[in-house]
């Protein structure tokens, strides 16, 4: 089992010598002569000492809307780990584990419904 | 389909230097972003142990619950705190010594448990696919416990939505 590995090392061992390769080279190869312009941080060919003060703070708060979306998520994360061997078996089961599955869903979906209803879902 | 017992060591231990190292960087790092990318490393280091382990479906779930969703909500969790993120924090306070103590202890005990347990090779192993088994079982033997995860569920997120909208 684990031999079926090696091929899955071997990309893994690519995905990472590849982008290193030129990166170092350029490294190697490049002159070496910086200035102030050179090692400017830029954005949009505007260097960040021009930009307005609001923007040069990047370490903003985020909505908490983000967090919730996120919340809802794991909890439907964690659905699809038992969806999958479910389906996988689905031809063996027959009908009596479809309407097992649609009352574990169901039961899910009324927290989304709870999440719904309390207007967590609104962008405001 | 039994591996060399060679590889299994050489990929277990590349595995566990990459969860330590995850962790180092998750206990030592000033910056809380830099800690949650630390703990996502040990998370996918965890993941490769039980790739080594041939537990593939353990593994997955490991990456799309722990590396997929927590992380991401532990990260949203610094960003939505102001002035978390921006001041560098240290990364010990006057606690570290009962953290430290605690934490001894606890090795001591997994230590005592590991070794005085008696492990048992596996003498059969199960044939075919295991996924559908996996399913036949959730479905069949295991199905009260399966429903009574999607009550543990709704349950779990009422209470993070009700503590989230505080």
């Amino acid at each position: 089992m684990l031999d079926e590995y090696g091929i899955v090392a071997l990309f893994a061992f690519v995905a990472v010598v590849f982008p290193a390769i030129p990166l170092l080279m350029a490294w190697v190869i490049r002159p070496k002569k910086p200035n102030k312009s050179k090692r400017a941080t830029y954005e949009c060919g505007l260097e960040f000492e021009d930009f307005p003060a609001e923007a040069q703070n990047v370490w903003v708060q985020f909505r908490v809307q983000y967090f919730i979306y996120a919340l809802i998520f794991v909890v439907f994360d964690i659905e699809v780990v038992f969806l999958y061997p479910w389906a996988v078996a689905y031809n063996a089961l027959g009908l009596f584990a479809l309407i097992e599955m649609v009352i574990f869903l169901g039961i899910l979906a009324l927290a989304l419904a709870y999440a719904w209803r309390k207007g967590l879902l609104e962008w405001t | 389909m039994s591996t060399p017992l060679v590889l299994t060591y050489v990929g277990f231990f590349v595995m566990a230097a990459i969860t330590l190292g995850g962790a180092l960087m998750a206990v030592s790092a000033r910056n809380l972003i830099r800690a949650a990318l630390g703990l996502i490393i040990a998370l996918i280091g965890i993941a490769g142990i039980y790739f080594v382990l041939e537990a593939e479906f353990v593994a997955v779930v490991q990456i799309l619950v722990y590396v997929g969703a927590i992380s991401i909500l532990i990260l949203f969790a610094v960003m939505l705190t102001r002035g978390l993120m921006k001041r560098d924090l240290p990364a010990q306070n006057a606690q570290w010594i009962a953290a430290a103590f605690i934490s001894l202890a606890m090795f001591a005990a997994l230590l005592y448990v590991a070794l005085s347990t008696n492990w048992r090779a596996v003498e059969t192993q199960v044939a075919g696919d295991l996924i559908p088994k996996l399913g036949t079982e959730l479905m069949t033997t295991y199905l009260l416990p399966f429903e009574a995860v999607s009550l543990l569920l709704l349950a779990a997120l009422v209470g993070a939505i009700v503590i989230a909208r505080e």
